[in-house]
Parts: structure tokens; C-alpha cells; sequence
């Protein structure tokens, strides 16, 4: 409880949450700049119209999985004039499983990879943020470049080295790379967090005779919730949204995760199919915008923290 | 600070210290290789097992032919001289970068205008900012690819809105022409992932600056053009770099709405789908792992290239 507490009240510092008055006083402020109303007013309404446009589509898709197939080859607008969800129930059942095991399965795939982030991610941040070293630069140096290479280099010998282990159509060669913190990018991100910690916690923790796995375990970790959080969000929606890999190493259908499963429905549908499609396309969007939705802060603060200079 | 800014200070050397670190340092010399390299075991075995190892490994076989089934065998340079002549590869190489290079400034330019518009202080920044950055999320998954090849289809939403004004649309996917522009629209609209990076960089400039010029009279645009823009540089930098690398590897969209092949007549064969094709369709892994050395090749270019122009445009304070 008190952990939740601290935590909170470090996060909630470094964003410097501004308050009613200061915005009021902003707002005075650019209205003696020369703000007018209806320069204000197109602005906004400009801004809406890009947003509803970029939204088109898939409010569309959204809409149109809830119409008969034929409407959805007719119907561009919005307006839902009958509720079928017909679209649903056949599109779950279509291919060989019922969709909620290709749902499992890629849950199953994120749940492995979100634990196997945090762990190691964690662990070699908190060498790289704390830890005096011999190679340190080099180490980290290496590490920064492995954010840049292209997955391409690796894949063919990687799928070489798991399909001789037997790893084909497991998890295994999904979430290992997860496990051995290949993500350099939430390392990267780590480390850059750990480095806004107070480094006199570290000392004090020190000097009551800690060693650095209780430093590690008892006062960075709890701490950097915050990191830990926007790296199990956006391993999910990376995971959840992975093909590439995916379509290497899992060829049998009951192994499938939902992506995989989609490309399997669009190779097999007839025309008419599209409805049911439509519907397991929102199925399957729909854990990505919960999660966008209850994560997105740790999402935004995530972006702007490695990507800022 | 960035990870390309990391590294631009890590290969620029050490900075001197001043006495203070030195005497501190001096005092704090104890080294932790022990506890460090406990840390770092999961990350090290990661960087052995899973990345340089495969790295080096896949270089070694691009000199061989090895179809899985039997032992590879060493051809020296024959894969790289049959890429030579090789013309859906030269296809491929066309059609990405006509990709990259169209999709990524568009998709920069739609951030940057965004990211400007969205003023500090602006009512329902937070809704906005929201809305264009959901896409990004979205943009990747096979759905996405689905709803596009749809959109983009002969009976799809983008041809019935413009059959109300009386034009009549084709399908814009199976057209060679204008197959890849799809592709190419479907990146820019994922423009808000770099528009919040530029958001969170405008913040850090601080109002002063543009007081300053408002007072000297400057007009709203040069305020932008003298000011915010040169300021952002290094953020515009790193977008560019990192959006670059990422769209040489663009894969699932192609592949989701060209059912794997690259078509129409090779007009969305991404580099790394035909890649693909070559080495897990045919089995040809000595040959895709040439291509995916040459990929590499191609991508440290371009980005040695955006550093060293980087010199000439970029700002950095430090």
C-alpha cells in the first residue's frame, strides 16, 4: 500500500500535473495574444474533421460487423438500421477451432511475454542505470544498436536453431527471445527511468547493508512501476499485433493466435464471408483498445520519455 | 534523452569531468563486475544466443546453398552475384523505396503539423491527442490489413463514397498502379505515434523564446519557422531515423492484402515479403539470408547517411 503510495507521488511529480488555475490563466494569457474565438472555433472544427476521418474506417468496420454481408458493399455510412449479430456467432465458429482458442492462445503468448519483459528487461536496466562495470560503454553501445537491427538478419538462423531443438508450433521461440531481454527497447527505457531515481535511496539502502539484489528488489523495482507498466502495455500490443514470427513458427491450426487466424479466414472466405470477418476483425481489436484506453497514459509517457532528446 | 542521442554521445567520447565527478568517482572506484554481470545474464545470453549469434551465423550461410534438408554448401559469392540479376529482387528494392521514401516524410510532415496545431493549452488536447495516436496503435495488426484491402477494394467504402459524386472508383488494390499507395496511405495514417514524440519535444521549449519574438514582432509563422522548427531538429532527426528503419521492414500489410505474393504484378512486393518468399516458401535460406545481409547493408547506409547529413541541419544544444 505504501509502495502504491510513493510511487504515485514520484510519477505524479515528474509530470507536473497543472492545475486549474494555471490553465485559466493560459487561457487569459493567449487571449491577450491575439486569440480570437473564431479562428479558435475553425481550428477545432478543422481538428474534429481530421479525427473523424482518420476514425472513418474503423468506426465503419465497427458498424458494418454488425450488418447483413451484402450492406457492407453498399452501406458507406454509419447508420445502423437492423442489429446482426448472426456476423458474430457464424465468424467464431468459421475455422476449424471456435476463435475463443485463438484468443487464448495469443493471450497465452502475451502473458509468457509481458512476465519474460519485465524480468530481464529489468534486471540488465538496473546493471546499466546503477552497476560500475568493466565494458560498461561497450556493453551499452552494443545494446543500442541491437534497437536498430532489422529482425531479417537473425530469423533465418534463429528458425534454423528452433526448428532442430523441436520448437516449431511451441511458444517457445516467441516468448525465449522475451525471456533473454531481446527487447533492447524496454531496457533502453528502463534505464532511462531507474536514471530519475534518486540515487541516495540506493546509498541509504547501502549503508543499512543491502546488497544490490535488495536494492534492486526493494527499492528500485517498486519504484519503477511506471516503466514496468507502460513495458507490459506495449509488449501486449506489440505481441498481440506480432505476424511475422508468428506465422514462422506456428503452422498448425489449433496452435494459431488471432492474427494468424484472420490471415487463415481471409485465405478461406467465399465472398459472402466478409460479415463474419468484419466481426472477428473487432474481436479481435478490441483487447488493443481496452488496453489503449486504460493504459494510455503509461503508453504516451512511454513514447515522450524514449523519444524526447 | 533519446537512444540515438545516447549513442551519438557515446561514440563522440567520454566528456571531461569536472573535479567534483573526478573526486567522487575517486572516492566510488569500488566496481560491482560481480552483481553486474548477474543482472545482465538473461540479457547477455539474449545478445549471444538469440542475436549475434544467429547475426553471424546467417552471414555464413549467405555464402551457401541450403535448402533445410540437406547440409549447407559453400558457393562463395554466388548468391550475391544472382542477386545481381535477379529481377523481382530489383523489383522489390524499387518498390520499397518508393515506400519509404514517400510514406516516411508524409507521415513526418502529418505528425509535425499535428503535433503543432495541438497548442499548449488547447480545450480537449488530451481528447485529440488520443484520437490521432489510436491509429498508430491499431495501424500493424492483420485486422487493420483486412479493413484496408475492403476500403481499398472494387466494391470498398472509399468507391462508394465517391460513387454519391457520380465518379465510378476501381479496385485500387488489384490495380498495379495505385496497389502500393494504399499500402503507403495505410503508414502515414499511423502518424500519431510520432506526432506524441513531437508534442512531448515542443514542451520542452520554453515560452520565453516565443515571447521574446512576439515582442520583436515576429508573425505566428516566422515564430514557427525561426524558432520551433530549428529547435525540434533533434527530434525531427530521430523520428526520421527510427520511421526509416522501421518502414524498410515494413511486412504484414503487404502481406495480408497481397495474400502473400506481392501482387498485383509484384507492385506491393516488400523487400522483406519477398524475402520471405525466398526463404521460407522455397526453403532458399542461403539466398534470403544474402538478401537479409544486404537488407542490413541498405539500412546501415541510409541511416550512416541521416547522421552524417544530420551535421548540417540538426541543432543540438549540448
Amino acid at each position: 500500500m505504501t509502495d502504491t503510495l510513493t510511487t504515485r507521488s514520484i510519477t505524479t511529480e515528474g509530470t507536473n500535473p497543472r492545475s486549474r488555475e494555471a490553465k485559466q490563466a493560459e487561457r487569459q494569457y493567449r487571449r491577450a495574444r491575439g486569440w480570437s474565438p473564431w479562428k479558435s472555433a475553425l481550428k477545432h472544427i478543422g481538428l474534429i474533421l481530421v479525427g473523424f476521418i482518420m476514425l472513418y474506417p474503423v468506426i465503419w468496420l465497427v458498424v458494418s460487423s454488425l450488418r447483413p454481408t451484402e450492406e457492407i458493399f453498399r452501406n458507406p455510412g454509419l447508420i445502423l438500421d437492423s442489429f446482426e449479430v448472426s456476423n458474430y456467432t457464424e465468424g467464431w465458429n468459421t475455422l476449424s477451432e471456435p476463435f475463443g482458442v485463438f484468443l487464448l492462445n495469443s493471450v497465452l503468448i502475451v502473458l509468457g511475454c509481458i512476465v519474460g519483459n519485465l524480468v530481464s528487461c529489468s534486471m540488465a536496466a538496473y546493471a546499466f542505470a546503477r552497476l560500475k562495470f568493466s565494458g560498461k560503454r561497450w556493453w551499452f553501445a552494443a545494446m543500442l544498436m541491437t534497437l536498430m537491427l532489422p529482425i531479417h538478419v537473425i530469423i533465418v538462423p534463429q528458425y534454423i536453431m528452433f526448428s532442430q531443438l523441436g520448437f516449431v508450433n511451441t511458444y517457445l521461440p516467441l516468448i525465449l527471445p522475451k525471456i533473454l531481454a531481446t527487447d533492447a527497447f524496454f531496457v533502453f527505457l528502463m534505464v532511462q527511468f531507474i536514471r530519475g531515481i534518486p540515487k541516495e535511496l540506493d546509498e541509504a539502502a547501502r549503508i543499512d547493508g543491502c546488497g544490490h539484489p535488495r536494492i534492486f528488489g526493494i527499492i528500485i523495482l517498486p519504484l519503477m512501476v511506471p516503466a514496468l507498466a507502460t513495458t507490459a502495455i506495449f509488449t501486449f500490443i506489440w505481441t498481440w499485433n506480432d505476424f511475422f514470427s508468428q506465422l514462422l513458427y506456428l503452422t498448425k491450426p489449433e496452435m494459431y493466435t488471432v492474427p494468424l487466424a484472420l490471415r487463415a479466414f481471409m485465405d478461406a472466405q467465399s465472398s459472402t464471408s466478409w460479415g463474419p470477418m468484419f466481426a472477428m476483425s473487432v474481436v479481435s481489436l478490441l483487447p488493443i483498445f481496452l488496453v489503449f484506453l486504460f493504459g494510455q497514459r503509461f503508453l504516451l509517457k512511454g513514447i515522450a520519455t524514449t523519444g524526447g532528446k | 534523452m533519446s537512444a540515438l542521442g545516447e549513442l551519438r554521445k557515446l561514440s563522440a567520447g567520454k566528456r571531461p569531468q569536472t573535479a567534483a565527478e573526478k573526486a567522487f568517482t575517486k572516492k566510488d572506484n569500488r566496481r560491482d563486475n560481480k552483481a553486474a554481470y548477474l543482472f545482465l545474464l538473461p540479457w547477455l545470453i539474449g545478445l549471444a544466443v538469440i542475436t549475434v549469434g544467429p547475426m553471424l551465423a546467417s552471414l555464413a550461410l549467405s555464402f551457401t546453398k541450403y535448402n533445410l534438408l540437406q547440409a549447407p554448401t559453400f558457393i562463395g559469392f554466388d548468391n550475391f552475384i544472382r542477386m545481381l540479376s535477379d529481377e523481382r529482387l530489383h523489383a522489390s528494392l524499387g518498390v520499397t523505396f518508393v515506400y519509404v521514401f514517400v510514406s516516411v516524410p508524409l507521415q513526418l510532415a502529418a505528425a509535425l503539423a499535428l503535433a503543432a496545431l495541438l497548442d499548449r493549452g488547447l480545450r480537449g488536447l488530451a481528447i485529440y491527442r488520443s484520437v490521432y495516436y489510436l491509429p498508430s496503435l491499431l495501424g500493424s495488426s492483420v485486422a487493420i490489413a483486412v479493413l484496408w484491402k475492403q476500403v481499398f477494394g472494387g466494391e470498398g467504402l472509399v468507391n462508394q463514397f465517391i460513387a454519391i459524386f457520380g465518379i465510378e472508383g476501381r479496385s485500387w488494390i488489384a490495380d498495379p498502379s495505385t496497389a502500393l499507395s494504399t499500402l503507403i496511405t495505410l503508414n502515414v495514417w499511423t502518424f500519431g505515434a510520432p506526432m506524441v514524440i513531437f508534442l512531448a519535444g515542443l514542451r520542452q521549449i520554453p515560452v520565453m523564446y516565443q515571447e521574446a519574438a512576439q515582442m520583436d514582432g515576429a508573425t505566428k509563422w516566422q515564430r514557427f519557422t525561426k524558432i520551433t522548427l530549428p529547435l525540434l531538429t533533434p527530434i525531427i532527426f530521430f523520428n526520421l531515423v527510427l520511421q526509416i528503419i522501421h518502414a524498410f521492414q515494413a511486412f504484414t500489410q503487404a502481406f495480408i492484402v497481397s495474400g502473400g505474393t506481392g501482387g498485383p504484378a509484384d507492385s506491393t512486393l516488400f523487400y522483406t515479403l519477398y524475402l520471405y518468399n525466398r526463404g521460407f516458401s522455397n526453403f532458399d535460406m542461403g539466398y534470403a539470408s544474402a538478401m537479409a545481409w544486404f537488407l542490413l547493408l541498405i539500412i546501415g547506409v541510409f541511416t550512416a547517411i541521416n547522421f552524417w547529413a544530420s551535421k548540417y541541419w540538426v541543432n543540438y544544444d549540448d
